[in-house]
């Protein structure tokens, strides 16, 4: 009884210590919002075409049954990081052979055609998600946001934020050849 | 002087209202349905500012989020169902209020915890003072016999001054 008493102080400072430290770690971000998506089936959703674009658009059905897992990219024209984003989407496409599908997040779809063509269209489908009403299915907090979907139609990950950068690149990379190896398994 | 008072005087004791973020193009035609939106956004944190319920937040996700919270009162949900809804997207943060539950029972119990532990600890220190301070003159045999011989020397002592 007595030594607890004495260990007391010590034991005390121990956990405000180590709680201290946890809050304190710089990788900790208090604003992260947990996601929780991850591991769970697509949301039920189906999004047409951007007009113009010539570029279908597609729903939940287009995520299941597919040989690979599909990134799914949320991305607006008027949103300043998607446009350095979108280098580092399609040179994954080109370069790793990535599936890109793309949701079109309360954006015209003059805009939306005008800034695809002014940078590319690295997107295999994109659906125009006009009054951001599909986003909230997936749990939208900003725009960017970027998904890798199993090719069963489960999502693996989400990254919140634009994948610029080479730690975040590396993350996300890092994250795709886990599902990729996972769907091949 | 004294119009300027009381100007001051009207101002400070003003009420204050905090501005609604809620569109009128938003609201729900039905007041009840409407007044039920508006408890069901108070309770919803606002993704983006974090700390500020969607029913105050000017931010565009907000606005979704209201319009989302009205499109399944309209499809019938009750203001409990509106909330899973939103949890199944959002998890548990997008609640203001954390709900109770195996994963919240520390959040809930560790004040308890904490006063129990620091009540008990108090009182067991306390009924042990007491404890010892209340027979003080609980002597062994022994040690009266000791204190009896001291109290003779002090006696003889005193006698030979």
């Amino acid at each position: 009884m007595k030594r607890l008493l004495f260990a007391s102080p010590v034991l005390i400072t121990l956990i405000f210590g180590g709680f201290f430290l946890w809050g304190l770690d710089p990788e900790r971000d208090p604003s992260a919002i947990p996601s929780v998506l991850i591991s769970q089936p697509a949301p039920e959703f189906s999004l047409p075409e951007v007009a113009g674009t010539g570029v279908p658009g597609f729903s939940r059905a287009d995520l299941v049954g597919n040989a690979e897992p599909v990134v799914v990219n949320i991305f607006a024209s008027w949103c300043v990081p998607c446009r350095a984003e979108h280098a580092v989407l399609t040179r994954l496409v080109e370069e790793d052979g990535v599936r890109l599908f793309g949701i079109n997040y309360q954006d015209e779809p003059e805009d939306a055609l005008r800034w695809l063509t002014e940078l590319g269209n690295p997107y295999e489908r994109i659906g125009s998600d006009l009054e951001g009403r599909v986003a909230l299915e997936w749990g939208l907090t900003g725009v960017p946001e970027t998904f890798i979907v199993g090719g069963d139609g489960t999502v693996l990950y989400k990254y919140v934020g634009p994948v610029v950068g080479e730690t975040a690149v590396r993350e996300f990379t890092t994250a795709l050849a886990q599902a990729r190896a996972g769907g091949a398994s | 002087m004294m119009t300027r008072l009381v100007l001051i005087l009207m101002l400070a004791f003003a009420p204050v209202t905090t501005a609604f973020a809620v569109e009128p193009d938003e609201m729900l035609d039905d007041p009840v349905l409407e007044a039920r939106a508006r408890d069901v956004s108070q309770q919803l944190r606002c993704v983006v500012c974090q700390n500020q319920d969607i029913d105050s937040s000017n931010a565009d996700i907000a606005r979704d989020m209201r319009l989302l919270v009205r499109e399944r009162i309209v499809a019938g949900d009750t203001n409990d169902e509106v909330l899973e809804f939103m949890v199944a997207r959002y998890g548990n943060f997008v609640l203001l209020r954390p709900p109770f539950n195996a994963q919240t029972y520390a959040l809930w119990f560790a004040p308890l915890a904490l006063v129990v532990f620091a009540g008990g600890f108090g009182i067991a220190v306390m009924v042990r003072a007491r404890r010892q301070t209340a027979h003080p003159d609980d002597l062994s045999a022994t040690e009266d016999a000791e204190f009896q011989a001291l109290l003779d020397t002090d006696a003889e002592d005193e006698t030979h001054t």
